[in-house]
C-alpha cells in the first residue's frame, strides 16, 4: 500500500501508517479482513471485468468538447465506501431537513417572499440570473419545486461533514448508484452475504410514485414521461434508464407538441396527453417561445401551459436560484426561518466576492483557498488554489478583480480519502457523496448515494468529466451496527 | 407506443435485415468465384452484387479513375462490405442500426439492447481488415449470425406489443425487397433471352442463388431434382413455406398490421392485402408469361409504397 496523507481523514482506516488491523474502523474491519486475502491482479481482473460489462450495457457517457460522439466510461472503482447507519441517519436527515427548507423557499421567493420582508436574504436575489419572474405567482402541486435533489456532502474527519452544494435543477448520477451496485453483487456476492447492505434498487419506483403525487389533482391515471435532449446528451443513458426502471416514455421535444393548454405525445395511435414531466432539460432550452429562442430541444408552448396547470414539471422551472453559490450561503438561516429548527448539516465557509472584506482575503489567501464560478457547474471554472501553478493564480487574480461578484471562495477542505485501485495498487483517494432527496407526497432517499472518486493522486476535483469515478456505497442496516461474524465485545459508536 | 419510437424500432430491424442479406450476396458471390470458369471475368461476377443493391453508379463515382475503370473483387467487396461512404455497406447498416437501437434503447429488453450495443462493439475487429485477401466467409457469417442472434433475442425476449410489431415489421419489408432483388438480378443475369427458359443453366449460378437465401436445401428437400430456374423463382415467390420468400414475408406483414393496436392502419392493411394475395393465389406459369423481371420489380415498387404508407401512418405524425 502507498504510503498515505496523514491530514486527510481515511474512510477505511484511522492510522493507516500502522498497517495492521488495529487502526481499521468497525464497519470496514470484514472488508478489511477480505481484501487481505484478495491478490490484487484478481481486483484488477474484475475491475476489467466490470468495464466489459459497462460498456457492453452501454453505460457511457460523452465529453463535451472531445471528439464528437465519443463515449466513454466512467470508471469504476470495486472498492465500495461504507457508511454506517448512524452516519447515514444523520447525513439523510440533514438533507432532507435542507431539502424541505428549499422547497419552502422556492414557494416563498416566488410568491410573498417573506424572507426578503423580514430581512434573511438580500432583496438582491430577485436580481439573479436564476431567478425567473416567469414563475412569479405560479402555483405548482404540493408546492414542491426541487422534486429531485442532489446534495453533494464532503467528510474532513470522523464526525465533520460539509454540504458542499445542492443540486436542484437536473441533477444527475443517480443511475451509477444503481448500476454500480448492480455490479458489486455481480462481481463480488460474498460481500453481500457477509454485509447487511441496505438496499436501493426501488429508487426509480420511488420517483415514480413521486412523480405521480404531483399530477394535477383531476388527473386519475396520470401519464408520466422522461424528456431528454436525446441521445447526444452526456446524461442520455441515465435518462434512457431511468424511463426504462419506471415503465414510462423516454421523449424529446419534437416528440411533444401543445394544444389546448394540454401537452401531448405523438404515439402511432396518435396525440395522447401527457400530464408530468420529469424534464432532464435545462430551463433555458424547455420552450423557445419564452427562453432561448433557438433550443430545437424544447417544446414550443410549453410554459404558458405549466403556468395554467396543464402539465407538471419536475424539476420545477426556476429552481436554479435555489442552487445558486450565492443563495447557498443563506440556507442555513433558510432553515431557521421556514423550519424554526438547527441545520443539521453544516455548510462550507464561504466567502461572497461581492462584499470587499471577503475579496480582500480572499486575493491574499488565493493559494489556499478553492474559488467558484457563482453559476459554474460540473467542475468547469474553478481554481484549487494548493494545486494550481503561479500562472494559475495570476490568471484567476485577474478575472477576480474584472468581476467579484462572479465568484466565492471556500478554504480548501482535506477532503477524506477512500482506499480505491489504482494501477500501482490499492491507495486513497479523494472522494464525495451525492445522496438524493426526493420530493413529491413524501421527502424521502434511499439509503445510498452517488460516490465520486478522484482517480488522480491528490486531486480534489471529482467531477467525471474532470476524471472523477464512482464506487458503490454501501449503507449498513440499521440493526446490524458489526457485520463481522465474529462476535467481538467492542462497543462500536461513531460520532455524529 | 411514440412515433419516433417506433421509427426507430422499425429502422433499426431493416438494417439489420439489410447488413444480412448484404452479407449472403457477397458470401455466395465470393463463393462462385472460387468455382473455375464460372463467369468470363471478376466484372461480370462481382457487378451483379453491386447491382443487387443499386449501387452501380456510385461505385463507378468512387471507385473508377485513370488507371482502374473494371469492377474488381477488392473494390466491390470493400465497398459493400466496409465502406463508410456507402450508405447500404454491411458497416453503414449495422452502424445505423446501433444508432436507432441507442436512440430508443428503453423501448427494447435490455438483452436486445445489449445484444445490439456489443454487435457495433465486436464489428470492430473486422476494421483494416483487408476481406478480399481473407477472411470473407468468416465475416459474412458472422454478420448473418448477429442477425440470427438479434432476431432470436427479439422473439425471445421481447414483450408481444406493438414495439415487437414494428420490429417485425421492419424485418419483413426489408426481407421482401431483398429476396425480390436478388431474383430480379440473377434472373435477368442467368436468362438474357426469353427462349432460353429451361435450357441449360449452370448449376452453380442456381445452387449460389439458392444458398445465398439459404434455400438450397429447402429445394432439395421439396424437388429433389436437378435445379429449374422457373422452381427457384417458384420457391422463392410463391413458395409459403420458404422463410425468405416474398409471400412467407407477406404472411407475417398482413398479420402484423392486424396485430397492431392502431386503428389507422386501413390504408396499410389494405395495400399489403392485396399485394398478399397476388402472392397467394398468383400461379407461376401466369408470372413467367407476364415476364417475371416485370413482375419483381413492379413487386419491389409496391413494397416500397407500403414502406412509405406505414411511414405515413405511424412513424412521421404530426
Amino acid at each position: 500500500m502507498k504510503k498515505s496523507q496523514p491530514q486527510f481523514f481515511n474512510e477505511m482506516q484511522l492510522d493507516i501508517a500502522a498497517n495492521s488491523a488495529d487502526g481499521v474502523r468497525e464497519i470496514y474491519k470484514a472488508y478489511h479482513q477480505w481484501l487481505k486475502h484478495v491478490p490484487h491482479h484478481q481486483l484488477n481482473s474484475k475491475r476489467m471485468e466490470a468495464e466489459l460489462l459497462f460498456r457492453r450495457v452501454g453505460i457511457t457517457f460523452n465529453v463535451y468538447g472531445e471528439n464528437d460522439g465519443a463515449e466513454r466510461l466512467i470508471p469504476f472503482d470495486v472498492l465500495p465506501r461504507i457508511l454506517s447507519a448512524k452516519e447515514w441517519r444523520h447525513l439523510s436527515t440533514g438533507s432532507i431537513q435542507r431539502v424541505r427548507a428549499l422547497n419552502m423557499f422556492l414557494h416563498d421567493i416566488y410568491h410573498d417572499q417573506d424572507i426578503i420582508k423580514a430581512g434573511i436574504m438580500p432583496a438582491t436575489i430577485l436580481a439573479n440570473s436564476q431567478y425567473r419572474p416567469e414563475m412569479f405567482g405560479v402555483d405548482v402541486p404540493n408546492q414542491i419545486y426541487a422534486h429531485i435533489a442532489g446534495v453533494d456532502l464532503v467528510r474532513t474527519s470522523e464526525s465533520q461533514f460539509y454540504v458542499l452544494e445542492d443540486n436542484l435543477r437536473t441533477p444527475s448520477g443517480v443511475s451509477y448508484m444503481l448500476e454500480d451496485r448492480k455490479m458489486m453483487m455481480r462481481l463480488f456476492p460474498e460481500l453481500f452475504r457477509q454485509y447487511p447492505i441496505a438496499p436501493v434498487e426501488h429508487y426509480p419506483q420511488v420517483l415514480l410514485n413521486n412523480l405521480r403525487a404531483v399530477a394535477q389533482t383531476n388527473v386519475q391515471e396520470p401519464t408520466v414521461v422522461v424528456l431528454s435532449p436525446g441521445a447526444y446528451n452526456s446524461a442520455y443513458f441515465e435518462h434512457a434508464f431511468l424511463a426504462q426502471q419506471m415503465g414510462i416514455e423516454l421523449v424529446e421535444g419534437q416528440d411533444l407538441f401543445v394544444r389546448n393548454n394540454a401537452v401531448y405525445m405523438r404515439t402511432t395511435e396518435g396525440p395522447q396527453r401527457v400530464d408530468v414531466i420529469y424534464r432532464r432539460i435545462d430551463d433555458d432550452y424547455l420552450d423557445p417561445l419564452v427562453f432561448n429562442a433557438n433550443s430545437m430541444l424544447g417544446v414550443p408552448g410549453l410554459l404558458s401551459v405549466y403556468r395554467n396547470g396543464g402539465v407538471t414539471l419536475a424539476n420545477a422551472v426556476g429552481t436554479g436560484v435555489a442552487d445558486d453559490k450565492a443563495t447557498y450561503i443563506h440556507v442555513p438561516a433558510m432553515i431557521r426561518f421556514y423550519l424554526g429548527e438547527e441545520p443539521l448539516l453544516e455548510n462550507v465557509p464561504t466567502y461572497e466576492l461581492s462584499k470587499e472584506d471577503d475579496l480582500a482575503y480572499t486575493l491574499a489567501h488565493l493559494d489556499e483557498l478553492v474559488v467558484k464560478e457563482v453559476q459554474g457547474s460540473g467542475g468547469y471554472g474553478m481554481l484549487v488554489g494548493p494545486a494550481a501553478s503561479k500562472q494559475e493564480l495570476d490568471e484567476f487574480r485577474l478575472r477576480i478583480i474584472s468581476s467579484p461578484a462572479s465568484y466565492i471562495a471556500q478554504p480548501t477542505l482535506a477532503l477524506s480519502t477512500c482506499p480505491t485501485l489504482v494501477e500501482e495498487g490499492i491507495a486513497p483517494r479523494h472522494v464525495d457523496l451525492r445522496p438524493f432527496v426526493l420530493s413529491g407526497k413524501t421527502c424521502t432517499l434511499v439509503p445510498g448515494a452517488l460516490c465520486r472518486v478522484a482517480m488522480k493522486e491528490g486531486s480534489l476535483v471529482v467531477n467525471s468529466s474532470q476524471g472523477g469515478g464512482t464506487k458503490d456505497t454501501w449503507v449498513l442496516e440499521e440493526e446490524v451496527e458489526t457485520p463481522s461474524k465474529s462476535k467481538t465485545n467492542q462497543v462500536e459508536e461513531m460520532v455524529c | 407506443m411514440l412515433s419516433r419510437t417506433a421509427d426507430h424500432l422499425y429502422w433499426m430491424a431493416r438494417y439489420i435485415e439489410r447488413a444480412e442479406n448484404m452479407a449472403r450476396v457477397l458470401d455466395v458471390t465470393y463463393n462462385m468465384s472460387l468455382v473455375p470458369n464460372a463467369a468470363e471475368s471478376e466484372a461480370a461476377l462481382w457487378l451483379p452484387a453491386l447491382e443487387i443493391s443499386g449501387n452501380v453508379d456510385a461505385y463507378e463515382r468512387d471507385y473508377f479513375n485513370e488507371t482502374q475503370q473494371e469492377y474488381t473483387a477488392a473494390g466491390v467487396i470493400h465497398y459493400l462490405a466496409m465502406d463508410m461512404n456507402n450508405p447500404s455497406s454491411i458497416y453503414s447498416s449495422l452502424r445505423s442500426a446501433r444508432e436507432n437501437a441507442r436512440a430508443v434503447r428503453v423501448a427494447m429488453t435490455s438483452e436486445t439492447w445489449e445484444n445490439i450495443n456489443s454487435l457495433w462493439l465486436e464489428f470492430g475487429q473486422f476494421f483494416g481488415q483487408d476481406l478480399s485477401q481473407s477472411g470473407l466467409s468468416e465475416f459474412c457469417d458472422w454478420v448473418k449470425a448477429r442477425s440470427h442472434l438479434f432476431r432470436g433475442v427479439c422473439f425471445g425476449t421481447m414483450l408481444r406489443d406493438d414495439a415487437f410489431s414494428f420490429v417485425r415489421l421492419g424485418t419483413f419489408i426489408e426481407r421482401a425487397d431483398n429476396t425480390a432483388r436478388l431474383l430480379d438480378v440473377k434472373y435477368h443475369l442467368l436468362l438474357p433471352e426469353q427462349e432460353e427458359v429451361g435450357g441449360a443453366v449452370d448449376y452453380y449460378e442456381w445452387s449460389a442463388v439458392l444458398r445465398s437465401v439459404s434455400a438450397f436445401q429447402a429445394y432439395q428437400k421439396i424437388f429433389s431434382d436437378t435445379i429449374e430456374p422457373w422452381r427457384v423463382a417458384e420457391l422463392l415467390v410463391l413458395r409459403r413455406d420458404m422463410p425468405r420468400s416474398l409471400h412467407a414475408c407477406f404472411d407475417e406483414i398482413t398479420s402484423i398490421l392486424e396485430q397492431l393496436s392502431s386503428s389507422r392502419a386501413t390504408e396499410c392493411r389494405r395495400m399489403a392485402g392485396e399485394l398478399h394475395a397476388k402472392l397467394r393465389f398468383g400461379k407461376m406459369r401466369d408470372i413467367f408469361q407476364h415476364g417475371l423481371h416485370e413482375f419483381l420489380s413492379e413487386f419491389v415498387k409496391a413494397n416500397n409504397k407500403l414502406g412509405v404508407e406505414v411511414h405515413k401512418t405511424f412513424l412521421s405524425i404530426s
